[in-house]
């Protein structure tokens, strides 16, 4: 069904009048009476056991509450996966911005001082901070064997190929660690009666992980703890599962006080105790034949965890599967695992692994197409995966997908050729260095596959007595348009106007759990069933006989307006069932990872200046395929602002690590992208529609982030014909990998 | 280094959005802080505390400031705007209008730093050229837009100010 009524149209943005006004209201922008504020006393070393806590004489304690690990009614973890993370360290602390104590004051401006004043005796253990140390097993943090999870993928028989193949080219590749940088940081407040159990509300992303954790920690029944979701100033996965972490804290004081706490995290302690993108280390080793032809490969993909499990598993696999690009792989081996390091825990940051594996693999194409003496997209054309064939965990490619066409948009939009025959001549002279690079990728959307079967979320539409409908779900709004498109959905099911439908506030006592919003999901998978919530009511109505099979706006107003008098609440539920036939093997990780893809084909435009080594970036193609557009205005903002996160990850945002703890926990030192480092992002889109999302819409939020750093990466290496091999490439990175390139030369040369 | 708290408070007085204000306060408490608990206007917010991210924008005196680096004895005198300030005035519906229109706010918590920014912009400079509006806004961070769609917001609605109405 293609209409451009509603769905397909810019509508404007639910609570956009709000933001501008200012009057949206955010997590610090609330206050309770009698609410006190917390503070948390941290690990000040890496590893370590906790001898002595000692409260220093300056500060009048009594007028505190402290709450240590003897005070935690429930579990002492925050429920996730692994169930291994303390809510607050007991004996042992594992990295160096652990929660130990925590501190609550009616005068917020009382608490820094007495964060100071507690000074706690350890006894240090020796730490491991790197992959590599972690993989020596010298030291073991974690389990058995440093290792929180570890994929085998197995496609065909590698090791077959390497006697066939006319090249081996290996090469091993690097990300860094990324803040997300959401500009309202974490935030949360809590409040306890006997009768009602545990309110919080705050700045998140899934109300029912928190909801759960809540419940382990406090241990209260599922009737007992309430979350509510207040207006979220970004999130990027940043407010995925560290929520969980803050509104315990703030429980635990509230439920010791008797009293609200609020617990806002200031931006240095935001930046330094919660989670960041994983670093990672891929390494591959490929078969080639003399035409170009991808025979087989090896792929070793390696995630740092940090110090306890959380989400890394899921991390892992969203990584590896995605390891093998949009490339057809007759034969490969994935294998990949996520590891231990005294390291505040990595985790959800737009993208989830597959920016990590996809930068090595964008980066590993040009080292072929080099090898092989192939242009960069001659390489890719001859091994885009097509339809009919299969992705490396053996899916059959079922969309007619046509990986070189896109390829050609794109480089028709950039000027490819034009501009790389130009910068081959200018290039020659003076001391700036032009290059253009590309970046092929896929991304799937929705959980992975069992995964969304397992969620089995939940959807609610309500007819309201004006005669308009809400949409009641636990997905969240945080910048992307969960608002917007959930409403332009239902009312382009039901034939109604945008303005006849509204959205609840998440609140678990009021929406049913459509699950957490994360991994491109929302408009995809909620939508659809959004959809059939709405169109649930309109069956009820037609039911009783109020209203007919076709009908007005008007008569749906007036038929919902006549039930809700006769029969008070009117609800529609809709829960996922998966799709008829799908395959998928969690032992083997054999079968439909994902029930679409969104592709992609990025392409920069960089300049190095060999002055100061700074790279800008001057032109951005950002050409997808996402199948329908629901909103052009809000899908280009997705597009943009994840191409100009990626434009961060290659060029600018560096975590400086000594022993475990974040250095640069200051947007002084830690540098986003400013207006004046973004080059025009000019975003296209191609849609091909998907039969299993709401209208024919596929995940769109975290795709952009995944093609930006190789692009710009290859764009770099184009420029200045040396090997570069991660992210961030900072200036002194450059400069670094220009000068050892140099003395290589030179010592070839005898010098 | 200042300490606020062996200081006493007292009284600072200030117009905030047209009508004169007497606080009393501690004279080094952050004029960001004065707004929002105890005149309750927290429509600016705080992103960064250092002065880097411009969230917590508003105009002093006709300046744009971050009210995160403005001790509040800074402000004794002064005429302070801030969204509310604006978020009603006719002059600026344009604005408004453009900014929801084209995308311009996105989970918004910069978006009253921006407005206020953008507005002070408009007010030096009747019909500024792109990079003009970039340069203008280049202290206000955003992490989720990307920037583009804020520009955009930002030109169309000098475009639309200068079509007779």
């Amino acid at each position: 069904m293609r209409t451009d009524r509603i769905v397909g149209a810019a509508t404007p943005r639910k609570e956009g009048r709000d933001k501008i006004a200012g009057r949206a209201r955010y997590i610090d922008d609330l206050t309770f009476p009698g609410m006190l504020y917390g503070a948390t006393v941290r690990s000040r070393i890496p590893h370590g056991k906790i001898r002595q806590i000692n409260f220093g004489p300056a500060i009048a304690w009594s007028e505190f509450v402290v709450v240590s690990a003897k005070d935690i009614p429930g579990k002492n973890y925050i429920a996730l996966i692994e169930n291994d993370q303390p809510c607050l360290a007991d004996e042992t602390v594992n990295h160096p911005e652990e929660a130990i104590l925590l501190l609550a004051h009616p005068e917020r401006r009382a608490l820094p001082k007495a964060v100071a004043a507690v000074s706690i005796e350890y006894e240090s253990l020796p730490g491991v901070f790197s992959i590599e140390e972690s993989e020596r097993k010298a030291n073991i943090i974690w389990g058995a064997d440093n290792t929180f999870k570890s994929f085998l993928i197995q496609k065909g028989d590698v090791d077959e190929v390497w006697a066939k193949a006319d090249y081996i080219v290996e090469g091993e590749y690097f990300t860094g660690a990324q803040e997300q940088l959401y500009i309202e940081t974490n935030g949360v407040i809590a409040a306890f009666d006997a009768e009602r159990g545990i309110t919080v509300w705050g700045s998140l992303q899934c109300p029912y992980y928190v909801h759960k954790a809540m419940m382990a920690l406090c241990n209260l029944p599922e009737d007992k703890v309430r979350i509510v979701q207040t207006e979220t100033g970004g999130a990027f996965g940043g407010k995925e599962e560290y929520p969980s972490m803050i509104a315990g804290h703030a429980a635990l004081l509230a439920m010791k006080s008797g009293r609200p706490v609020k617990i806002i995290y200031d931006r240095a302690e935001d930046m330094a105790a919660t989670t960041k993108r994983h670093p990672s280390r891929t390494r591959h080793r490929t078969a080639v034949s003399r035409d170009g032809k991808l025979l087989g490969g090896e792929i070793d993909f390696i995630i740092d965890g940090g110090a306890y499990a959380t989400l890394s598993p899921v991390v892992l696999s969203r990584g590896t599967i995605h390891a093998g690009g949009p490339y057809y792989w007759p034969n490969v081996r994935i294998r990949s695992k996520a590891v231990a390091t005294n390291a505040p825990p990595h985790g959800a940051f737009r993208g989830f692994g597959a920016p990590q594996s996809l930068f090595a693999m964008e980066r590993h194409m040009d080292r072929i197409a080099r090898t092989v003496g192939l242009s960069p997209l001659e390489i890719r054309r001859r091994n885009f995966l097509r339809p009919g064939q299969t992705t490396t965990t053996e899916q059959v490619v079922n969309e007619p997908i046509d990986l070189e066409k896109l390829l050609d948009r794109a480089l028709l939009h950039a000027a490819y050729d034009t501009k790389r025959q130009r910068f081959a001549k200018e290039n020659k002279c003076g001391g700036r260095k032009k290059g253009m690079g590309v970046a092929a990728f896929l991304h799937g959307a929705g959980f992975t596959g069992s995964g969304e079967r397992y969620l089995s979320s939940v959807v609610g539409a309500e007819g309201r007595a004006d005669g308009g409908v809400r949409v009641l779900v636990s997905s969240t709004e945080f910048g992307q348009g969960t608002n917007t498109v959930l409403c332009q959905i239902a009312a382009e099911a039901l034939g109604l106007s945008y303005d006849d439908v509204t959205i609840a506030q998440p609140d678990t006592k009021q929406v049913p759990n459509s699950g957490p919003t994360v991994a491109s999901r929302t408009a995809m998978v909620v939508g659809k069933l959004v959809a059939s919530a709405a169109l649930g009511l309109k069956q009820t109505l037609v039911g009783a006989g109020m209203l007919g099979e076709i009908s007005s706006a008007d008569e749906f107003r007036a038929a919902c307006r006549k039930y809700v008098t006769a029969h008070g609440e009117f609800r529609s539920l809709a829960r996922y069932e998966q799709p008829p036939g799908v395959f998928w093997d969690d032992q083997k990780y054999r079968g439909e990872a994902y029930s679409s893809f969104a592709w992609a084909v990025y392409v920069a435009e960089v300049t190095v200046d060999l002055a100061t080594y700074g790279v800008s970036v001057n032109d951005f193609v950002a050409l997808q395929e996402v199948g329908r557009v629901l909103n052009p205005v809000l899908a280009r903002g997705q597009i943009i602002g994840g191409v100009a996160q990626g434009i961060g990850f290659a060029l600018y945002e560096k975590v400086e690590w000594r022993d475990g703890r974040m250095q640069n926990s200051q947007m002084t030192n830690y540098i986003m992208p400013t207006s004046a480092d973004l080059p025009p992002i000019r975003v296209y889109f191609e849609e091909l529609g998907n039969k299993h999302g709401a209208f024919g819409a596929k995940g769109i939020g975290e795709l952009p982030m995944d093609g930006p750093a190789p692009a710009i990466v290859n764009a770099i290496e184009d420029a200045l014909g040396i090997p570069l091999n991660k992210v961030p490439l900072l200036p002194e990175d450059i400069f670094e990998a220009v000068t050892r390139c140099e003395n290589a030369i030179d010592s070839l040369a005898g010098k | 280094m200042m300490t606020t708290d062996r200081a006493t408070k007292r009284d600072i007085s200030l117009t905030v959005n047209g009508e004169l204000k007497t606080v009393r306060v501690y004279p080094m408490e952050r004029l960001l802080d004065v707004l929002r608990h105890q005149l309750e206007l927290t429509g600016t917010k705080e992103g960064c505390g250092e002065g880097e991210c411009g969230a917590c924008s508003v105009l002093m005196d006709g300046a744009l400031i971050d009210s995160c680096l403005i001790p509040v004895a800074q402000a004794q005198g002064a005429r302070v705007v801030t969204i509310e300030g604006v978020a009603e005035n006719a002059r600026f519906s344009m604005l408004r209008e453009t900014f929801l229109e084209y995308g311009g706010a996105q989970c918004g918590i910069c978006t009253p730093g921006m407005i206020l920014a953008a507005i002070h912009l408009l007010e030096r400079k009747v019909t500024p050229t792109f990079d003009e509006i970039r340069e203008g806004l280049s202290g206000n961070l955003c992490r989720c837009t990307g920037y583009m769609q804020i520009f955009e917001a930002v030109a169309e609605a000098v475009k639309r100010r200068g079509r007779p109405s």
